[in-house]
């Protein structure tokens, strides 16, 4: 307990936090060595890569940009609260069937960044899907396979709300 | 069992192996792991590109005894690191030959601390005269490396090329350059280092081959072979980035563990990692070629140098593999080609997926439509007069004995990329527009495998055991770094043994469990590991049949209870296998003749551009790949494999710029070293032809090495269709077609004058 830092409240992944730490510590740190929510990742530390990307208040944001200040009282989703207990969430098992995911260090990133996309829009087109990822960088795939993977939960997902609507 | 028999596993898309792990971002990269009582370690690196180290200076207003200092002087055996020439220091001794190099090593539990620590040391340096480019190297008036400057010098001769000029119809010359590329895996390197007296060193890290970090462990700490252990943790991209660096870095991190007398870990950010650690060779390769008036190549005189910078690293192979690919995919009777690597002061270069193949294959394939173009023929008909066929012989006299279908391979090519109807439309279209587009392509072989002898000198083992638990697990030292290797050597393994993948799981890449199966490089692992655990599976079965009572027909749990049983009677259920190479495979390294690959993989790229004659940008609209790989293991991930290689070669093409000062990495951040985005790779189109290799694992030949050597040529060529003008560099970038362009079209206003 260091007085002079301020307590920080945070919800990760729906899950209420109350820790002293340094104002202006990272976001993605206090995920990872407060938390031990090793599953956000550094790839770059200045915002261009978007390999710590996490959803806070609705937002997609590059943790490593976010002092942990700026997360008070947020809400924050990380890649650990995507699947629902052993439930791959659906973009999870597109990228597993269609090959989104290979050194898969870009992939927390960019399943956040995608599941952000859908959240705003649920059909996007390629373009859209493009301009939704184009702040996470993929050296592996070369995307193709990622866009596949969006496209693909894009109709899943379509095809579950027809099958809810249809009882 | 048959290359083309039916499979069950084998040729279907298995999914990813780690994949839900990496998905539910379970997976454990070296920076998710933390180890009781861990100090972080630092780096102090040379500022100046070459100088005599005169003294280093500790700023008294820091308490040292709170860290823990590494140099030379405590290194316990050879400060050395072990590739194929031991002439690197692990840690600089009296002089520097790069900006960047490691003079000493520092720990702390405080990572701030520790980065105010390093800007505290101060090195006083005598500067030496150093030499940054090729051409510099090459005039030798400073010697920065052994006597001459040269790591490695081959000569390749088929024929008689002095002979060839005088009967020729055209004599076509060319000259072309590429630059160094950075690898921008989007996990930097790290390492987590223990050491203890009774146990010696242990290492966890991300790297692609466990054991030449074990090797150059070894002889740094003066260790026997069991003392070291090196594990591989997920790894986040390598693409060749970890071949050789970490046995540097992981040398580095086992020294401070020893002297902290507690766990240390290294992580660099993205800066150090770009500054410090290696890149693709740069190279300038010269063609002068004769051609007779139907377009028949008659000669080739070619002349290759790479840049290797400050220390021989990979130098002499990546050489090697960079003269047996500047011939390209032709017969040509008379052959010579002059190549050396040369010493400069900047980070030493190192392996990049294709190894010296990307910059060869640039320069032919550039080249072969700049001869089009001098003797008036369409390039695709030239190429199609010269491609090797089956029966012919390489540069190296290497006779075409697996079914060669180049032919095909570009038919396919053109059709699907619908090729010359969209010549003809841009031809049209362009002049009316301020978008010029244009089509191009490039055909290209990738040698599978170790060059030459190389995969005798391996000699690799490997194989499959059975764990109490009932699983198998395969045995092996190659490693998963996204290309697959998990998932195609347990298909493999399941496929031989005829069990389902789930029954099969892959041993920890841990040199204390697994043998030596050579290092995950040069596309190897699906042919050549991959045939060993083929029969590693085929034999385990026929142990047990004879061993064992397994009939010849099993169900999972009779091979299961025959293991057991096996166990019970004679110990460990392991079967291994040693490579053994291909019969009538032989490679004469003094002549450098023979069979310089077992098998060449063979594609087709076409790539379609829009240049921008306002902004000077260019934009790669479409691409298609067509390629035979030998059997296609797994097409989700074999696709994987071409898509992200071409993505990684229009970034070589178009945007990935070093920028150098005073040989040092002047862009070493993301923003402003540029790769291609989601945004900027085209659709690409991936096509496999299978012509199963019998030697490889179910026919598998090397694929992920490919991909990245024709992109570069084909855009280049469709620029040049595009604009008429001839680009012979890269990375092209925009500035660079703006100073072609302006003169091209000031030369065109003052012709029409
Ligand atoms: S690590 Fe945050 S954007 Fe790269
Ligand atoms: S899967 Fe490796 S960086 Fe995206």
């Amino acid at each position: 307990m260091n007085p002079s830092w301020p307590s920080i409240n945070l919800r990760v992944n729906g899950e209420h936090h109350s820790l002293n730490l340094p104002p202006m510590k990272r976001l993605l740190d206090v995920l990872r060595e407060d938390l031990h929510l090793t599953g956000t990742k550094e790839g770059c530390g200045e915002g261009e890569c978007g390999s710590c990307s996490v959803r806070m208040d609705g937002e997609l944001v590059n943790s490593c940009m976010v002092p942990v200040l700026q997360a008070q009282d947020a809400c924050v989703e990380t890649v650990e609260g995507l699947a629902c207990d052993a439930e791959l969430h659906p973009l999870q098992k597109a990228f597993l069937e269609f090959g989104g995911a290979q050194c898969g260090i870009c992939t927390p990133g960019m399943l956040m960044a995608a599941s952000h996309l859908l959240a705003h829009n649920p059909t996007p087109n390629i373009a859209e899907i493009r301009d939704g990822l184009a702040g996470n960088l993929c050296r592996c795939t070369g995307f193709i396979r990622i866009f596949d993977s969006v496209i693909a939960t894009i109709a899943s997902n379509a095809k579950s709300q027809q099958e809810r609507n249809a009882r | 069992m048959s290359t083309s028999a039916k499979t069950r596993i084998v040729g279907s898309s298995v999914p990813r192996k780690e994949g839900v792990d990496k998905l539910m971002g379970r997976a454990r990269y070296v920076d998710d792991i933390e180890r009781d009582g861990m100090w972080h370690g630092a780096t102090v690196r040379s500022s100046i590109p070459r100088g005599i180290i005169r003294s280093i200076e500790f700023d008294p207003r820091i308490d040292w005894g709170e860290f823990a200092v590494v140099t030379a002087a405590d290194v316990p055996g050879e400060n050395h690191i072990q590739l194929i020439f031991a002439d690197q220091p692990c840690l600089a001794d009296g002089q520097v030959n790069h900006c960047e190099e490691a003079i000493a090593l520092l720990a702390h539990p405080n990572k701030q601390k520790l980065r105010e620590a390093v800007a505290a040391v101060r090195i006083d340096y005598e500067p030496l005269p150093a030499v940054f480019t090729i051409e510099e190297s090459e005039r030798q008036d400073v010697i920065v490396w052994g006597e001459d400057n040269i790591f490695k010098s081959f000569l390749l001769e088929k024929g008689n090329v002095d002979q060839a000029w005088t009967g020729a119809a055209h004599v076509i010359e060319g000259e072309y350059r590429t630059g160094a590329q950075e690898h921008l895996y989007i996990e930097n390197n790290g390492m987590i280092a223990e050491y203890n007296s009774a146990h010696g060193v242990t290492v966890w890290g991300s790297l692609q081959c466990p054991y030449y970090v074990h090797k150059s462990l070894m002889a740094v700490f003066g260790l026997p072979e069991e003392k070291v252990r090196v594990i591989q943790t997920e790894t986040g991209g390598a693409f060749g980035g970890k071949e050789d660096f970490p046995s540097v870095l992981g040398s580095h991190a086992a020294l401070l563990a020893m002297k902290a007398g507690r766990p240390v870990k290294m992580i660099y950010d993205r800066m150090e990692d770009l500054a410090a650690t290696p890149k693709r060779h740069p190279s300038r390769i010269r063609h002068r070629t004769a051609v007779d008036a139907n377009g028949m190549l008659l000669a080739m005189d070619i002349e290759v140098a790479t840049d290797g910078g400050a220390y021989s690293t990979l130098s002499s192979t990546v050489l090697s593999r960079a003269t047996l690919h500047s011939p390209g995919p032709y017969v040509c009777p008379n052959v010579r080609v002059r190549s050396r690597a040369w010493a400069t002061n900047t980070v030493p270069y190192g392996a990049f997926r294709g190894f010296g193949a990307p910059q060869a294959i640039f320069a032919i394939e550039r080249h072969m439509d700049e001869i089009a173009a001098g003797i008036g023929m369409d390039p695709i008909e030239l190429r199609r007069r010269n491609f090797l066929q089956d029966g012919t012989t390489t540069a190296t006299e290497q006779v075409m004995r697996e079914h060669v279908i180049m032919d095909k391979l570009l038919d396919r090519a053109l059709t699907e990329s619908n090729y010359y109807a969209r010549k003809t439309q841009f031809a049209q279209e362009n002049p009316a527009s301020a978008i010029k587009r244009g089509i191009g392509i490039a055909a290209f072989f990738h040698g599978s495998g170790f060059t030459g002898s190389g995969e005798r000198n391996l000699n690799s083992l490997a194989g499959v055991d059975v764990t109490s638990e009932g699983k198998v697990r395969v045995l092996v030292s190659s490693t998963e770094f996204g290309q697959g290797t998990n998932t195609i050597l347990t298909q493999i393994a399941s496929e031989a043994i005829g069990l389902d993948i789930g029954d099969v799981v892959m041993a920890l890449p841990d040199t204390g469990i697994v043998p030596n199966s050579g290092p995950t490089v040069a596309s190897r692992t699906s042919m050549v590991v991959g045939k060993l655990i083929q029969r590693a599976g085929t034999q385990l079965v026929s142990m047990l049949h004879d061993k064992a009572g397994l009939e010849e027909s099993f169900t999972r749990a009779e091979f299961f209870a025959a293991c057991e049983r096996y166990r019970a009677k004679l110990g460990d259920v392991v079967s291994l296998c040693r490579y053994e190479p291909p019969p009538n495979i032989f490679w004469d390294d003094q002549k450098y003749r023979g069979e310089a690959y077992p098998a060449y993989a063979w594609s087709i790229h076409v790539a379609q551009v829009a240049v921008d004659t306002i902004t000077y940008s260019t934009e790669v609209e479409d691409f298609w790949a067509v390629q035979e790989v030998g059997r296609v293991l797994n097409p989700v991930l074999a696709g994987g494999q071409i898509e992200g290689g071409v993505a990684q070669g229009i970034g070589y093409a178009l945007y990935e710029k070093v920028v150098w000062q005073n040989g040092r990495m002047a862009n070493n951040q993301m923003t402003n070293y540029i790769m291609p985005t989601a945004e900027d790779v085209p659709p690409i189109h991936v096509l496999f032809e299978e012509i199963p290799f019998m030697h490889g694992g179910f026919g598998a030949k090397g694929i992920g090495e490919l991909p990245h050597d024709g992109p570069a040529p084909a855009i280049l060529n469709a620029i040049k269709d595009a604009t008429g003008v001839s680009f012979c560099s890269i990375p092209l970038m925009p500035e660079d077609i703006l100073a072609k362009l302006v003169v091209a079209s000031s030369i065109e206003v003052a012709a029409t004058v």
